[in-house]
């Protein structure tokens, strides 16, 4: 089977993020790295790959995002992807999540994979939402927030936790399966697999290539409009102490847990 | 007309999802302010007078689903596409909680409509919703409008009070044709809990263990904590999901939301997944050892250091302080 591991291109951890007031989009400058959540993606593909309770012909990293997504792609390659397809378009810059949704289930039809991975959020727009948005479009069964995924008969026996407790799930493929990242530890490249990254095949497309339908998606597409941006209400900043002597550290928690006659 | 659909999640006993009543309540005040009126969607085999007792927290209707099972998504975004297109409903209110993030996606992508989540409150502009979204990490907050007609709104955890007003719902079973895709994952188990069952929402004082902790023997500090101020132990989901801690004892999204005298954080980063569930405790303490970690901006006294110094110095300090 083959198995696609949608991934994004997001600001470093580190990065400050902020929203450019005259596109109220988010400002991708700076620093930048492959999502985070994405690596427990392309594990468990691995993992399922290298399981052998299924034969699994090919891992496809996808991406949709500007020219500079391209280093997710290799690191993803570097975690494992044979290859990688990614879909750039000036016409999608700006898609809403119901937009973004689209483009990717467009570009995952023209791989027909038999399960799609990916990571529960991006670290930067924290939707958790995509993975389902895909899913119904491409008609195929979905299921969010995985922590365990076994392959059986041809199956998927999924675990995760809802609302009551922990759900058991069992799926049929082709699927399309988001991955919390308690699902597993990602592997660290190899040097080999990183130098060899940039060597495997990288298809580009554009919005045309892969049937969408450019009234669909960007802003113009998109139907939600960002209004404002407004400051969160004021809290009151709390105290901060840096520990550097322990014992005086203590002390002070303590006298703050006293005053407030918590002890 | 300008209605307002809800889904109301319930347990397999029947007791509906406090979120989901919440999201009722809100829609019924959404509702009356744009001129329509709020009704909700159960599935399953409810009961004739649990499902017209929404009413209660102000939904006018109630469209019942018998044949679409309760517990996973896709079967309720074909039920809810149907009551939204028979019914010309103009928006889809979810409260906080994973199936209506799935649920309200679904229906994006069936009823190509705009979607906001993680909401934390809605007003009225110009006779349409607009919906308020915390982003980067709650530093500032998005207004989000809709283009067209449905939108879907999905509610970050609590962020919706249920408010009584009294009333019956009219019940309206309707027949839903589920599409293939919606048949092809199937529940095996639903709500198994984990571990040992332990109580934390009754307790004054509680002390979280995250991540930072390092392992499972981790939590022996937070233990130790906890017992020399005669308070429990909670957890967040990252270390319940690992295995270190009961599930029983987890705080956040899909686990318990607690409001103690004193909340003790220790080795939590605060993700919004966490902070939804513990936040309105009267004093959060924190120690961490990343002074970036988002928990030190929103505690009352951020302690930037390594708990495993400070938490055994701290638990013997209180209990001297308590023999003496």
């Amino acid at each position: 089977m083959k198995i696609c591991v949608l991934v994004k291109e997001v600001p470093d951890a580190a990065v400050q993020k902020r929203i450019d007031p005259s596109t109220m989009r988010l400002d991708r400058s700076g620093e930048k790295n492959l999502n985070p959540f994405d690596t427990h993606a392309l594990e468990a593909a691995m993992q399922i790959k290298e399981g052998g309770a299924i034969l699994v012909e090919e891992v496809v990293a996808v991406t949709m995002g500007p020219d500079s997504a391209v280093r997710a792609l290799h690191k993803a390659v570097a975690l494992g992807a044979d290859r990688s397809v990614q879909l750039t378009d000036d016409a999608l810059a700006g898609s809403d999540v119901c937009a973004t949704g689209y483009s990717l289930a467009k570009v995952l039809e023209s791989e027909s994979p038999d399960l799609v991975l990916l990571g529960q959020q991006s670290d930067d727009g924290e939707c958790y939402t995509i993975g389902a948005v895909v899913a119904d479009h491409l008609q195929m069964p979905s299921l969010t927030q995985v922590i365990k995924i076994d392959v059986n008969d041809g199956k998927l026996r999924c675990e995760r936790q809802a609302e009551y407790g922990y759900d058991t799930v069992e799926i049929e493929l082709p699927a399309v399966i988001s991955v919390g990242d308690a699902i597993n530890e990602p592997r660290y490249p190899s040097l080999k697999a990183i130098m060899g990254a940039k060597k495997k095949p990288l298809d580009n497309k554009g919005a045309g290539d892969v049937g969408i339908d450019a009234s669909q998606v960007g802003e113009a597409g998109s139907k939600t409009k960002v209004l404002a941006l407004n400051p969160p209400p004021a809290k009151e900043a709390g105290e901060i102490i840096e520990d550097e002597d322990t014992n005086e550290t203590v002390e002070k928690i303590v006298a703050w847990l006293d005053e407030r006659k918590l002890i | 007309m300008a209605g307002i659909l809800v889904y109301a999640l319930h347990d397999d006993e029947g007791n509906f999802n406090k979120n989901s009543l919440g999201a009722i309540s809100e829609a019924a005040k959404l509702a009356g302010q744009i001129g329509g009126e709020a009704s909700a969607l159960v599935v399953g085999d409810v009961a004739d007078d649990a499902a017209a007792g929404l009413g209660k927290y102000g939904a006018a209707k109630v469209y019942r689903a018998k044949s679409v099972p309760e517990g996973l998504a896709q079967p309720i975004v074909d039920a809810m596409a149907k009551v939204i297109g028979d019914n010309g409903i103009s928006y889809a209110l979810f409260g906080g909680g994973l199936l209506g993030f799935e649920i309200g996606a679904g229906l994006t992508a069936r009823l190509g409509a705009g979607v906001t989540m993680e909401v934390t409150a809605v007003k009225v502009q110009d006779g349409k919703l607009v919906a308020e979204r915390p982003i980067l990490q709650d530093s500032e907050i998005a207004d989000v409008g809709y283009v067209s007609e449905p939108g879907i709104i999905i509610g970050r955890l609590n962020a919706f009070d249920t408010n009584e007003t009294g009333g019956t719902a009219a019940v309206e079973d309707v027949e839903v044709e589920l599409s293939p895709w919606s048949t092809k994952a199937t529940m095996v188990q639903r709500g198994e809990q984990r571990g040992a069952d332990v109580n934390i929402e009754d307790a004054d004082i509680l002390v979280g263990g995250g991540r930072g902790l390092g392992a499972a023997e981790g939590f022996k500090l937070a233990e130790e904590l906890a017992e020399s101020m005669g308070g429990a132990v909670a957890a967040t989901r990252a270390v319940v999901d690992a295995g270190w801690y009961p599930y029983a004892a987890q705080i956040g999204q899909t686990g318990k939301t607690v409001a103690p005298k004193l909340y003790l954080a220790a080795g939590i980063s605060g993700a919004i997944q966490h902070k939804v569930g513990m936040q309105n405790s009267e004093n959060i303490l924190a120690i961490n050892k990343d002074p970036n970690a988002p928990i030190f901006e929103f505690s009352d006294l951020g302690v930037v250091g390594d708990l495993h110094k400070i938490v055994p110095k701290l638990t013997e300090a209180i209990k001297a302080k308590k023999g003496g």
